[in-house]
């Protein structure tokens, strides 16, 4: 066991980065600021790392949200260098700089520091009506669906709800009741799935005034997304559909 | 000092997916019900399950003749004979309708051919009994989950840090917990309360776990007098990613990944040559450490987990969450290049102790899921057994709080118990934020890790484990030496850090002195010193009670219904 024993304080630091963290106190500060950190570097340390070296080390004030720390939570969405990043799988020595900065994400009330408020973006998930809704029941039997089925919702599904194409959408900025991008996705997750019956409610909801129609198709989320996800598309598609079933009431 | 009360009939503390079953069985028959959780619900570590759940669905043709009883015996031997039999029939029996009404709720399983749910083989498992939905299975059943939450618009209390219990005599009438973005305590009084807050993964440096998982929930139990059950018990799994220990879900091996040492071996077959990398995770595990050890791993103390014969069509269809992972944070393609892997602690076995009901020893006081020990994974747990147990004992726990609740003649009142608890949590709190600290907490909590990790590790031996003990002691001694600095209310991580870290030491004092006392090797305990199990001296649970000095230990006998303890061979 002797050579592979684990020492904490062993793994040297190589070199240090410049961490520029953004603070605010909206209820005790004026305005906000940047505080300058300098962080000693360890082998394959993420930007979440850098942030838990500075509160252990040099800052306990410092405020930011964590779970999972493998990309799979969206607990830390957060606006680093430019961009929309979970700052656990962001890499320290893949960023082609030792200046980092780091904010919350924009748009969104900050409740201190890099900890913003969630509520604006889970009010539009709920409006959705973001669950599976059937007429029938199957009992003890599971409800079928084909993998070409499945592989329609196979994307959309993945969404973690870290919230970043939402701070990211030029019009949720403008027009703060517009259900935005993951919310959308949410609803084409659930218009996708063979096994839903609830199409015709959904499609009143998304083709509402705060729906679509609303996106420019900028794909502002479609960068920011840690996921990769198409939501422009997604929201394309329930456009289609909303058409479709529009064409088809006019049909009858 | 308390900002405000709230009342509720059942309380559910934890929003993974043993909190949101046992939240959605509870309000289903019509309680007022509430969820009390360290973090939104959806961020729960449940979400970060990768390879599936296990149900005999009997779905695909190589599985047509599995049933609950050979999962039921599956899952005994794979704990080594230390599981309760009758609890382990319960859990097995059940699966099969949990996992269907997880689709019902609408879960995007993986489909068969035929357009059911797909399962996968996985480890100790006689059959492909494991549902998945790619390797993303407790992500998606988590989305199900709280959707079925906000259908129903359960009451959720998200970023509340639970403080303490609040209990008069043997009966759990509430808790009193922080809420994080204030800062303030509030106090929630309940009939019933459901501790689900997960596992205590991060007691050790090397987990697989995410940053929340401290055992908090076990440690608020455990000082409240319920006994903490076979604690000793830590699974590693063997295939963690080097570096950041992020799992690597052992569906890479159930679709036919291999491990592969330094002279390009595929070593399983020394260990278990049947069944080669699907054997039980606690034998993979000492398998790929003893490659380690004797000098056959690779740099950096890891073995090589191989995907790239599965060719990339496979691997983006079933396994594409762990090759992100693998790129995104190793910068390693398994289309292209093997995955270094190490093993890493990943699920307490133990936990709360409890019985099928998810009843403790308190009255009002129930748990599920990974923070709790029914016990039905005794000293090794299967893979795709974790999500069933969460689902099954969730249901379980939620439909006996609320027997509970409606049988009303063993209430006590709630005033004097709720008076007591508020107190408790501001002098708490105090003794913390009064005061100069003498011992920063992060060395603590950094020297806590590397002990567990070094030395109640894969390997245990009574040299080391002592030293650990005594480690331990003096830790909890300079832990009276830790201060909050930060002084601010709202978002204080450094108060909730260090309130965290009490529990961590306490319960970490448990798993050192269970592993110390248990003179026997069985299951993920595995003791150089004593290599054999002992079936004569060692065939009962460890139940550990909370004293100011620390845990004293009392065993009770294991349930046996049908299978007699035998050789464990694969």
């Amino acid at each position: 066991m002797a050579t592979t024993e684990l020492k904490v304080e062993e793994k040297q630091a190589v070199s240090t980065v410049t961490l520029r963290v953004f603070r605010f106190d909206p209820e005790k500060d004026k305005t906000s600021r940047y505080d300058t950190f300098q962080v000693p570097v360890k082998p394959g340390m993420s930007v979440l790392e850098t942030l838990f070296e500075v509160l252990d080390k040099q800052d306990s004030s410092l405020a930011f949200r964590y779970a999972c720390r493998g990309a799979v939570c969206g607990s830390c969405a957060m606006y680093i260098n430019g961009s929309y990043k979970l700052a656990c799988e962001t890499q320290l020595s893949l960023m082609g700089t030792t200046e980092i900065t780091v904010g919350p994400l924009p748009h969104l009330p900050v409740i201190r520091d890099l900890v913003v408020d969630m509520a604006p973006f889970f009010e539009k998930y709920e409006r959705v009506m973001p669950y599976l809704q059937t007429k029938n029941d199957l009992k003890d039997k599971e409800r079928l669906q084909s993998p070409k089925q499945r592989k329609l919702i196979n994307e959309a599904v993945d969404c973690i709800l870290c919230s970043s194409c939402y701070s990211a959408c030029p019009i949720t900025w403008t027009h703060k009741e517009y259900l935005g991008p993951s919310a959308l996705n949410k609803a084409y997750r659930f218009v996708a799935d063979s096994r839903d019956e609830a199409t015709a409610e959904r499609l009143k909801v998304v083709s509402g005034e705060d729906g679509v129609w609303r996106c420019h198709t900028i794909f502002n989320c479609v960068e920011a997304c840690p996921k990769k996800l198409n939501q422009t598309d997604a929201i394309e598609t329930l456009r289609r559909k909303t058409v479709s079933q529009k064409l088809k009431f006019w049909k009858r | 000092m308390v900002k405000e009360m709230h009342k509720h009939q059942v309380i559910i503390v934890g929003g993974g997916m043993a909190g949101l079953r046992a939240a959605l069985e509870s309000y289903d028959q019509g309680m007022d019900t509430a969820v009390v959780s360290q973090v939104h619900p959806i961020r729960s570590h449940s979400g970060a399950a990768q390879g599936g759940i296990n149900g005999s669905l009997a779905n695909v043709p190589e599985g047509k003749d599995d049933n609950w009883e050979r999962h039921a015996f599956d899952t005994v031997k794979g704990s080594d004979f230390l599981a309760d039999q009758d609890a382990v029939e319960t859990m097995t029996k059940e699966a099969a309708i949990r996992i269907i009404e997880l689709e019902h709720m609408g879960t995007p399983f993986s489909r068969t051919e035929d357009g059911k749910i797909a399962q996968r083989p996985f480890g100790g498992a006689g059959y492909p009994r494991t549902c998945y939905a790619s390797d993303k299975t407790g992500h998606v059943i988590m989305q199900a989950l709280y959707e079925q939450l906000v259908k129903r618009q359960v009451k959720v209390y998200a970023e509340y840090f639970v403080v303490t219990l609040a209990v008069q005599g043997d009966v759990c009438r509430g808790l009193v917990a922080i809420n994080i973005i204030t800062g303030g305590l509030e106090s929630f009084e309940a009939d019933a309360v459901i501790l689900a807050t997960g596992g205590s993964g991060r007691i050790y440096a090397r987990s697989s776990n995410a940053i929340i998982n401290t055992g908090s929930g076990m440690a608020v139990a455990y000082q409240a007098g319920v006994p903490l059950k076979d604690l000793e018990f830590i699974q590693f799994h063997p295939t963690s990613l080097l570096g950041s220990n992020i799992l690597m879900t052992e569906a890479a091996r159930g679709e036919g990944g291999y491990l592969v040492n330094n002279q390009g071996e595929r070593f399983m077959q020394r260990y278990t040559p049947k069944v080669m990398e699907l054997a039980p995770r606690d034998i993979v595990s000492r398998s790929i450490q003893t490659e380690i050890d004797q000098g056959r791993g690779f740099p950096g103390g890891c073995v090589h987990l191989d995907l790239r014969h599965l060719g990339r069509e496979k691997i983006l269809e079933r396994l594409p969450g762990i090759r992100d992972i693998a790129m995104n944070f190793a910068s390693v393609d398994p289309i292209l290049q093997p995955i270094p892997i190490q093993p890493a602690q990943h699920y307490t076995m133990g936990g709360i102790d409890c019985n099928v009901d998810g009843e403790t020893v308190l009255k009002g006081l129930l748990t599920a899921g990974e923070c709790a020990c029914v016990s039905v994974h005794g000293a090794n747990r299967l893979g795709g057994n974790s999500l069933l147990d969460t689902v099954v004992f969730g249901q379980r726990s939620g439909k006996k709080a609320v027997q509970y609740v409606q049988d009303k003649h063993t209430r006590v009142p709630a005033e004097k118990a709720m008076n007591e608890a508020v107190a408790k949590a501001e002098k708490k709190i105090t003794t913390l934020t009064e005061g100069q600290a003498s011992e920063p907490t992060f060395k603590i909590r950094s020297e806590l890790g590397e002990t567990m990790t070094n030395k109640v590790g894969i390997f245990r031996d009574k040299g080391p484990m002592t030293e650990a003990v005594q480690k331990i002691k003096d830790l909890k001694q300079r832990y009276k030496g830790c201060r909050v600095t930060y002084k601010g209310k709202k978002f204080n991580l450094d108060l909730l850090r260090t309130l965290e870290l009490e529990g961590c030491l306490q319960v970490a004092e448990v798993i050192a002195q269970g592993a110390l006392a248990r003179q026997e090797s069985r299951g993920s305990h595995t003791r150089l010193d004593f290599k054999d199990r002992d079936d004569v001296n060692w065939l009962k649970h460890t139940l550990a009670y909370y004293t100011a000095d620390g845990p004293q230990m009392k065993y009770r006998p294991v349930t046996i219904t049908r299978w007699q303890p035998e050789a464990r061979k694969y």
